[in-house]
C-alpha cells in the first residue's frame, strides 16, 4: 500500500507522466461531450418526426401514387451523375497531378465555384440556354448535378492523389512496359479506390437530396415528390422524408463499409506513402 | 577551355539547330497536347457553369420587353424589398457560417482524433454526407415537430415552466431559420474541414509535447495559427451555402422573411409584374457579385493555408 502511495506521489511530483496520463484521458471526455451534445441536436428532431408520423405511416409510403416513379427517377439520376463524375474527374485529376501540377490551385478555385454560385442562379441560366431536346429530359438535371457534385468529388480525388507517390508509381509502371491507359486502369485506380469511394458517396447523397434545381426544372425527383405530396397527407409525407434519410444513409454506409474493407490493406500503404513523402520534404 | 570542348559537341550543336528548325510549331503543339488532358473538363465547366452564369448576367442588363441595354433591373434589385432581402440574407448567413463553423470544427476534430477506419469515424462521416444534403420541406417538418407550437421540445420546456411561445419565439423568424440551417451547416463544415485537419501532422504535436507544451500551448502556438486560414476558408464556404439556400428557406419562411433566393424563386415561378421579368436575373447577378467578393477572400486565405498544408 505504501509503495502504491509512493508511486502515486511520485507520479504527481513528476510532471511528465502526469500530463501524459491526463492528455490521454481528457480528449476522450471532451470528444464524447461534443459528440453527444451535437448528436442530441440531430437526434431529437428525428425522434420528434418519428413520433409525429407514427409507425403505421411507414408502410403506406410505398403504396402512394408516384412513389415508385419518383424514387426510380432519383436513383437513375444518381447513377448517371456518378458515372459522368467519375469518367470526367478521375482522368482529369490524375492528368493534372501528373502533367500539370502547376494548375492545381487554379483547379481548386474552379471546382469550388459550384458551392458558391447558388444553384438557383445556375438553374436560371441553364434553363435560359439549354437546347430544347435537353430540357425535355430529366437527364439535364444529371448533367447539372455533376457540376454541383464537383467540389466534393474533386476534393476527395485530389486528396487521394496527394497521398500517393504518383510519379514513382507511374515511372515504375512504365519501366515495366505499361502504357499510360494501362497504368491508369491497373495501378492508379486500385490505389485511388478510397478516394473514388468518398467521391461516389458524396455525389449520391447530393443527388438523392437535391430539391432546388429539380423543382424549378419541374421534374418529380424523390425530394420534389415528397413536397408535392405533403399537401395530401402529413404523416405519410413525414414518414417518406424519414425513409429517404434512412435509405440514403444505409446506402452510404454499405458503400463505405464495402470500400473500407476492400481497401483495408492498401490503406496502410497509402499512409506510408504520404509519410515518406513528407519526410522527403513534400515538394510541390 | 572553350577551344577544347568546341569540337566535341559539334554533332550535338549541329543536331540542335536541326531540331530547332523543326521546332517552331513544336512548343505550341506540345503545349496544346499538354493541355489536351483537361479539355473535356474545361468544356464541361464552361457549358455547365460559366455560360449559364454569364447568360444570367447579360439578361440582368436587358430590358425584358425589348432586349435593349438598361440599368433599371439592377436599380430595382438593389432597392426596396430586394435590398432588405440581401441584407437579411447576408446577416443570417454570417450567423449561420460562424457558429456552425465552430461547432462543426469541434465535431470534425473529435472524429479526426478517433482511430482511422473506426466505426465512429465511418458513421459520422456518412451521416455528415447525408445531413449536409438534407433540407427543404422534410427538414422543415423535423423542426416543426420539434420546436413548432406543438413540438416535443416546446412541450418539454413548457413542462419545465418555460413556454417558448410566450416569450415571443416562433420557428418562422430569423432565429428559427438559423436553428434549422445549423442542421445542414454543421455536417457540411465537418465534410469540408476534415481534409484540412488531415494536414495537421502528429509530429508537430509530438514535437510540442517534447518541448513541454501543454494542450493549450499546442493550440495557441501551433494548431490555431496553422489551421486558421483553412478554418476561415471553410467558414466562407458555409456563408455561401447559407446565402444560397433555397429549399429550406422556402419551406420555413412562407414569405414571412425576405431572403434573396426566395425572391428569385418567385420570378422563376412566373409571379412577376410585367416588364420586371429580368429583375430576377439582376438579383441572381447580385448574389454572384457578393459571392465573388467572398471567393476572392477565400482564394487569398487558401494561398496562406497552402504554405503550411502542402
Amino acid at each position: 500500500m505504501a509503495a502504491v502511495a509512493d508511486i502515486a506521489h511520485a507520479g504527481t511530483s513528476a510532471p511528465a507522466p502526469r500530463t501524459a496520463a491526463r492528455r490521454r484521458e481528457r480528449p476522450q471526455a471532451w470528444r464524447w461531450i461534443v459528440l453527444i451534445l451535437v448528436g442530441l441536436y440531430f437526434a431529437i428532431p428525428l425522434y420528434a418526426a418519428f413520433k409525429f408520423a407514427g409507425f403505421k405511416a411507414f408502410p403506406k409510403v410505398f403504396g402512394q401514387a408516384g412513389f415508385v416513379q419518383a424514387f426510380t427517377l432519383s436513383l437513375r439520376l444518381a447513377l448517371i451523375t456518378t458515372i459522368i463524375t467519375l469518367v470526367l474527374l478521375v482522368p482529369t485529376t490524375v492528368y493534372v497531378h501528373l502533367r500539370l501540377p502547376g494548375i492545381r490551385r487554379l483547379m481548386e478555385s474552379v471546382t469550388i465555384l459550384p458551392i458558391v454560385i447558388p444553384p438557383i442562379v445556375l438553374i436560371v441560366g441553364v434553363l435560359e440556354i439549354a437546347p430544347g431536346f435537353l430540357k425535355a429530359t430529366p437527364n439535364l438535371l444529371a448533367l447539372e448535378y455533376v457540376v454541383l457534385a464537383m467540389p466534393f468529388a474533386y476534393r476527395s480525388l485530389d486528396a487521394g492523389l496527394r497521398a500517393l507517390d504518383l510519379k514513382t508509381l507511374v515511372e515504375a509502371s512504365s519501366s515495366l512496359g505499361a502504357r499510360l491507359p494501362a497504368t491508369l486502369w491497373r495501378v492508379i485506380l486500385p490505389n485511388l479506390r478510397t478516394a473514388m469511394l468518398s467521391a461516389v458517396v458524396l455525389t449520391v447523397a447530393l443527388v438523392l437530396g437535391e430539391f432546388t434545381m429539380a423543382s424549378l426544372d419541374l421534374y418529380q425527383t424523390f425530394p420534389v415528390w415528397i413536397v408535392n405530396f405533403e399537401q395530401s397527407s402529413g404523416p405519410v409525407s413525414v414518414a417518406a422524408s424519414l425513409l429517404a434519410l434512412i435509405v440514403t444513409w444505409i446506402f452510404l454506409m454499405v458503400i463505405a463499409t464495402l470500400g473500407g474493407r476492400r481497401t483495408g490493406r492498401t490503406g496502410s500503404a497509402v499512409t506510408l506513402f504520404s509519410v515518406s513523402r513528407q519526410d522527403i520534404g513534400g515538394s510541390e | 577551355m572553350a577551344d577544347t570542348t568546341m569540337p566535341a559537341p559539334a554533332p550535338g550543336a549541329a543536331a540542335a539547330p536541326g531540331a530547332g528548325a523543326g521546332r517552331p510549331p513544336a512548343p505550341i503543339l506540345r503545349g496544346l497536347r499538354r493541355v489536351a488532358g483537361i479539355v473535356p473538363f474545361t468544356v464541361y465547366v464552361a457549358l455547365g457553369l460559366l455560360i449559364p452564369t454569364v447568360a444570367v448576367a447579360i439578361k440582368a442588363f436587358q430590358n425584358s420587353a425589348t432586349g435593349s441595354f438598361t440599368l433599371s433591373n439592377v436599380k430595382a434589385a438593389s432597392s426596396g424589398i430586394y435590398f432588405e432581402g440581401f441584407k437579411t440574407d447576408i446577416l443570417l448567413s454570417i450567423a449561420s457560417a460562424i457558429i456552425p463553423g465552430l461547432i462543426g470544427f469541434m465535431v470534425a476534430y473529435a472524429i479526426f482524433t478517433a482511430r482511422r477506419g473506426s466505426v465512429l469515424r465511418r458513421v459520422s462521416i456518412t451521416l455528415s454526407g447525408v445531413f449536409a444534403n438534407f433540407g427543404g420541406v422534410p427538414l422543415a417538418f423535423l423542426f416543426i415537430a420539434t420546436l413548432g407550437s406543438t413540438g416535443i421540445v416546446t412541450g418539454w420546456l413548457t413542462d419545465l415552466g418555460f413556454n417558448l411561445y410566450n416569450h415571443g419565439f416562433t420557428l418562422f423568424t430569423a432565429l428559427g431559420v438559423f436553428l434549422v440551417y445549423m442542421y445542414f451547416q454543421i455536417p457540411l463544415m465537418v465534410l469540408i474541414v476534415l481534409p484540412a485537419l488531415e494536414g495537421l501532422r502528429p509530429a508537430w504535436r509530438e514535437a510540442a509535447e517534447n518541448m513541454g507544451a501543454r494542450s493549450w500551448h499546442y493550440w495557441r502556438f501551433v494548431g490555431i495559427p496553422v489551421l486558421l486560414p483553412s478554418f476561415l476558408g471553410c467558414v466562407l464556404l458555409l456563408f455561401g451555402s447559407s446565402f444560397s439556400a433555397y429549399a429550406t428557406a422556402e419551406a420555413m419562411t412562407n414569405g414571412t422573411i425576405a431572403l434573396t433566393p426566395i425572391q428569385i424563386g418567385t420570378f422563376l415561378n412566373g409571379n412577376v409584374i410585367a416588364g420586371q421579368e429580368n429583375v430576377g436575373n439582376a438579383l441572381a447577378l447580385g448574389m454572384v457579385v457578393i459571392i465573388g467578393v467572398i471567393m476572392i477572400a477565400y482564394t487569398l486565405l487558401q494561398r496562406r493555408a497552402a504554405r503550411w498544408l502542402r
